[in-house]
């Protein structure tokens, strides 16, 4: 976005216009996926700002000066039958303005569906995120460590999210950092994103599943090098580690707070194949190797949710959670770290 | 058979439907007994084939379901107005905001569409009904049962509880195992027939029984508006037809096409829905630029300007509806290609749609305008629309939409694009054709009361939620905490739904109001007309037209009066062929209601009853001999004579 310095500079000057907007979390990017975004967005505003304009203008000029009056009584209009060059006109700029934006569009998709251009030489961290009930599980493979509700990672490093469901189809979102992307259960999507800045960002499922939806929050906090390392190594000195048991009780619990654990679920329950295998594969893939007839395996395990209990969700600790459930789970996370 | 299964768990409001629905009935069986109006409401509404007053009984259950679903989303915006509220449950907050989706756009937009057409296409065409009146009553009668059958859901057993879009495998009996979505599945289904069948009668009836002299090209605005959503319901709602019945047999019959094991595809169910749903959407608005085009046609005293593009965008509109399905899910990791091709084609969609909007700022230029009240909600329809298209234009874009999608900017968008696009149409519609079907005007100073209400309320309530979705709040959310920051915008907006509910109670009451008082219209054209429709009598004889009038311009009642372009050569009356009435299409659709409600509850035995029940009622139908009946010259004349209140033939 550095070579567009003009149209960056009046971006820049909308973001000091509008009052109030280090609290539109979408338009306040942390990290070069959600700047992208954000940048997109206020161009996408500007240029509509522009066509709103042009209608208002004329919408305004024709009402006052061609409302019925006394000076124009008994004035009966001629047939206007339509002008060919006028129509072209507004037929021809505004394809010119919609094909301005799909260039936009397509340049922008494909730069936040890949690694951030800064970040092409790393390779990425690789967070598998799953979803169930009402909570996250992220799963570091490299490290070896998993953690519920809650996700670390280090600042100016090349984070890839693999996302996938153990049940309804959830959305995993991050909007400081970036855009959102479905989880679901047969497939895995994967998400690309890196933080400029430390600090805590709320993560939230944004889409819509069921009774506990609005309780599916979580912090992604982004540390220094020094202190995910240190994280890390805390984490694997003193945290549990996972066994199928744990992990099935965990899915089978419908709330939970944060958990922490020395070994990740994906070595005894797989992730799904990939996007591409599950599109093109015609089932081929689908076998044990890659693990997706064992996660299909797993689904049996999960639960269904109780249909009786008509009971509120904050009244009802689980026995399952070692830690005390926030009242909100906003509370536990601060907006930002500074 | 579980008894259980019919219990709604207890709450004071539930208690208080049910209390209040049950009295509501009493009420009317108690009041029709005591005026002796059984008799009067069978022969004169549940038989009726006279497309007029079945177009009548749409607007009348529209208006209710209005109110059902305004009350649905004052329930929302109450339960959201502050952090932590504690008026709604989470279920009760998802049945909630699902019923009020499924409400306003299956059981209140397109009704209402559907009404409006019903009275007015086949005047505009210069017909005498519609090419199948009986099959027209069919449709009524499905919709309407559907939409009960919908509405019950609430006190029987509950409403579904997973979106209007119902997703899986959320919406599958593994994470709903209550029988709300099994309502979704059959009730949608049963008034989905109806809308299908409602497709094919107008397609024929306007293409077949137009008046002699209209071409194509010399259609109405409204009426071509019609055609063309009737030919997209053709073409959309058979993909409804079988994405309900997979997710019938899914909940019921224990089959796996949408699950998430045994070769399960849950994005299956989106990709059906919304090749169904996005084309929907053009259902309730293409209409309403047909309404808008009569509208600001009549009150600006000009013809339509280019009508040729006029016609020819909402053809491009309806073809790009199908083309663009897969925008609702571009979050689903897709890749980039398609995103982007589905980014171009949605796109493209607000180039027809300008060049609509500049046509319609074209009419009004060199005009005459008035503002009456119709025309008000005409011209308030063109700034806010184009909000709702422009924020509709950043939607598009695909990597935009990773984060707007789910979000209070998607609902803002939507609400911007259909309560303009098809609310403030139908009302406007409603207050433009009310003197044709009822004989009196609406007042205007109650109208436009309500109209600044409405107006202004609208957009208290839904321009905080454009910054509501870029501050991170997502769709759905039933309650949400302090330090979100959510809070002042959700009170600013619930402060414009309360507005709101005061303009739709004073539209009301200006109906009350004017039955009573209004002064009746002798005129015939109160408006100053341009189509056909006002060149009949108000209120309108039962056969429309005594003497078809023959066309040859496009404004034929304009040309008519400015030109002296005679409507009628013909000046002898004839006797005239109608329909007679049937029971048949309201027991048929009595018996579908039973069918949907043995289904939903799994009652075999009755539901196979109820099944065999519509094959025989259908039997029945197409056995019927009768053939209709002609109503003699000396009735035509005594009834035109009446009609005339003095006036010169």
């Amino acid at each position: 976005m550095k070579k567009k310095g003009p149209l960056y500079a009046l971006f820049l000057s909308l973001i000091l216009l509008l009052p109030g907007c280090s609290s539109i979390a979408v338009l306040n990017p942390k990290g070069p996926s959600a700047r992208t975004l954000s940048d997109t967005i206020i161009l996408s505003i500007i240029v509509m700002l522009g066509v709103l304009a042009v209608v208002y203008i004329l919408y305004i000029f024709v009402l006052v000066k061609y409302r019925a009056k006394k000076s124009n009584e008994g004035y009966i209009p001629k047939h206007e039958e339509g002008n060919v060059v006028l129509e072209a006109i507004w037929i021809i700029i505004p394809i010119i303005i919609v094909a301005f934006l799909s260039v936009v569009t397509v340049k922008t998709t494909n730069e936040v569906e890949n690694v951030a251009a800064d970040y092409k030489d790393q390779t990425p961290l690789v967070i598998y995120a799953s979803s169930s009930n009402w909570k996250w599980h992220f799963s570091y493979p490299e490290e070896g460590i998993e953690t519920v509700n809650y996700v670390n990672m280090p600042v100016h490093r090349a984070v890839e999210f693999r996302m996938y469901s153990f049940g309804t189809i959830t959305s995993l979102w991050i909007p400081q950092l970036a855009g959102q992307k479905y989880a679901m259960s047969d497939m895995l999507t994967t998400l690309h994103l890196s933080a400029d800045t430390e600090g805590s960002y709320i993560g939230k499922n944004a889409n819509f599943s069921g009774k506990g939806f609005a309780h599916m929050e979580f912090e992604a906090l982004v540390l220094s090098n020094k202190g995910y390392e240190d994280w890390v190594k805390e984490v694997k000195e003193t945290a549990p580690k996972l066994t199928e048991e744990e992990f099935k009780g965990l899915l089978a619990t419908d709330y939970l707070g944060r958990k922490t654990y020395s070994s990740t679920h994906l070595e005894f329950s797989p992730p799904p194949g990939d996007h591409g295998e599950h599109m093109s594969g015609g089932g081929k893939e689908m076998d044990m190797d890659n693990g997706n007839q064992e996660h299909q395996d797993n689904k049996e395990i999960h639960p269904s949710p109780e249909p009786s209990s008509g009971t509120e969700f904050d009244s009802k600790p689980d026995p399952e959670v070692d830690q005390p459930l926030p009242s909100s789970p906003v509370d536990e996370s601060t907006h930002e770290g500074h | 058979m579980d008894l259980d299964k019919f219990k709604v768990h207890g709450e004071p409001l539930i208690y208080g439907a049910m209390i209040s629905i049950a009295l509501a009935t009493i009420g009317i069986l108690v009041g029709l007994t005591y005026f002796k109006k059984w008799g009067y409401l069978w022969r004169e509404w549940l038989t009726t084939v006279d497309h007029k007053k079945i177009g009548i009984m749409y607007i009348l259950a529209a208006l209710l379901m209005l109110f059902r679903g305004g009350v649905d989303a004052m329930m929302m915006r109450l339960q959201t107005a502050a952090p932590e509220m504690k008026f709604l449950d989470a279920q009760h907050y998802n049945e909630v905001f699902t019923t009020h989706g499924l409400i306003m756009i299956l059981f209140m937009a397109m009704p209402f569409i559907i009404g409006l057409m019903n009275v007015i296409i086949p005047l505009q065409i210069g017909a005498r009904d519609v090419a199948f009146p009986r099959l027209n009553a069919v449709s009524f009668w499905l919709f309407f049962m559907g939409a009960m059958l919908l509405n019950i859901s609430f006190v029987i057993g509950g409403s579904p509880d997973a979106g209007w879009s119902a997703y899986f495998p959320l919406a599958s009996l593994e994470f709903s195992p209550t029988v709300g979505n099994n309502y979704y599945s059959l009730a949608l289904q049963i008034s989905g027939i109806g809308t299908l069948i409602t497709g094919v009668n107008f397609i024929v009836t306007i293409l077949k029984m137009r008046a002699p002299g209209m071409t194509l090209m010399k259609m109405p605005m409204f009426t071509w508006s019609v055609l063309i959503t009737n030919v997209i319901i053709v073409f959309a709602f058979p993909v409804l037809t079988v994405a309900l019945a997979m997710m019938m047999f899914d909940r019921l019959f224990g089959s796996q096409f949408f699950t998430m094991a045994n070769g399960g595809m849950d994005m299956l169910w989106a990709n059906l829905f919304w090749v169904w749903g996005h084309p929907e959407v053009y259902i309730v608005i293409l209409p309403a630029f047909g309404i808008y085009s009569e509208i600001i046609a009549t009150f600006s005293k000009k013809n339509l300007y280019g009508y040729t593009s006029m016609v020819f965008s909402m053809l491009i509109i309806s073809l790009l509806s199908f083309l663009v399905w897969a925008h609702h899910f571009y979050t689903m990791g897709q890749g980039a290609m398609v995103n982007s091709f589905f980014s171009i084609t949605t796109m493209a969609i607000a180039v027809p749609t300008g060049v609509k909007i500049f046509n319609w700022l074209f009419t009004l230029r060199k005009g005459r305008i008035t503002f009456t009240t119709p025309m008000l909600y005409t011209l308030a329809f063109i700034p806010i629309f184009t909000i709702g298209g422009v924020t509709g234009v950043m939607l598009a874009m695909a990597s935009a939409d990773y984060q707007y999608h789910n979000t209070m900017f998607l609902v803002a968008h939507f609400h911007y694009v259909l309560i303009p696009g098809a609310v403030f149409a139908v009302i406007a519609g409603f207050h433009y054709w009310f003197p044709k079907v009822f004989g009196f005007r609406l007042n205007e100073r109650l109208g436009k009361h309500a109209f600044w209400w409405i107006i202004i309320s609208f957009n208290v309530t839904f321009f905080p939620m454009f910054f509501l979705g870029l501050m991170g709040m997502t769709r759905r959310l039933y309650t949400y905490s302090k330090e979100s920051g959510f809070g002042p915008l959700n009170m600013l907006s619930f402060v414009g739904a309360v507005g709101l509910a005061i303009g739709f109670v004073i539209l009301v009451y200006n109906i009350y109001w004017s039955t009573r008082y209004m002064p009746r219209d002798t005129t015939n054209d109160p408006w100053d007309g341009r189509t056909l429709e006002w060149a009949t009598h108000s209120p309108i004889p039962l056969y429309n037209f005594a003497i078809v009038p023959k066309v040859e311009t496009r404004d034929a009642l304009w040309s008519a009066k400015q030109e002296n372009i005679p409507l009628y050569t013909d000046t002898k009356y004839t006797k005239i062929h109608m329909p007679s009435n049937t029971g048949k299409p309201f027991i048929l659709g009595v018996v579908f209601f039973f069918l949907g409600f043995f289904l939903v509850f799994s009652m075999w035995i009755p539901a196979i009853v109820a099944g065999i029940g519509i094959l025989v009622v259908l039997a029945f139908m197409s056995f019927d001999k009768d053939q209709g009946y002609y109503i003699p010259v000396e009735e035509v004349i005594a009834t035109e004579k009446k009609l005339m209140r003095g006036e010169t033939v």
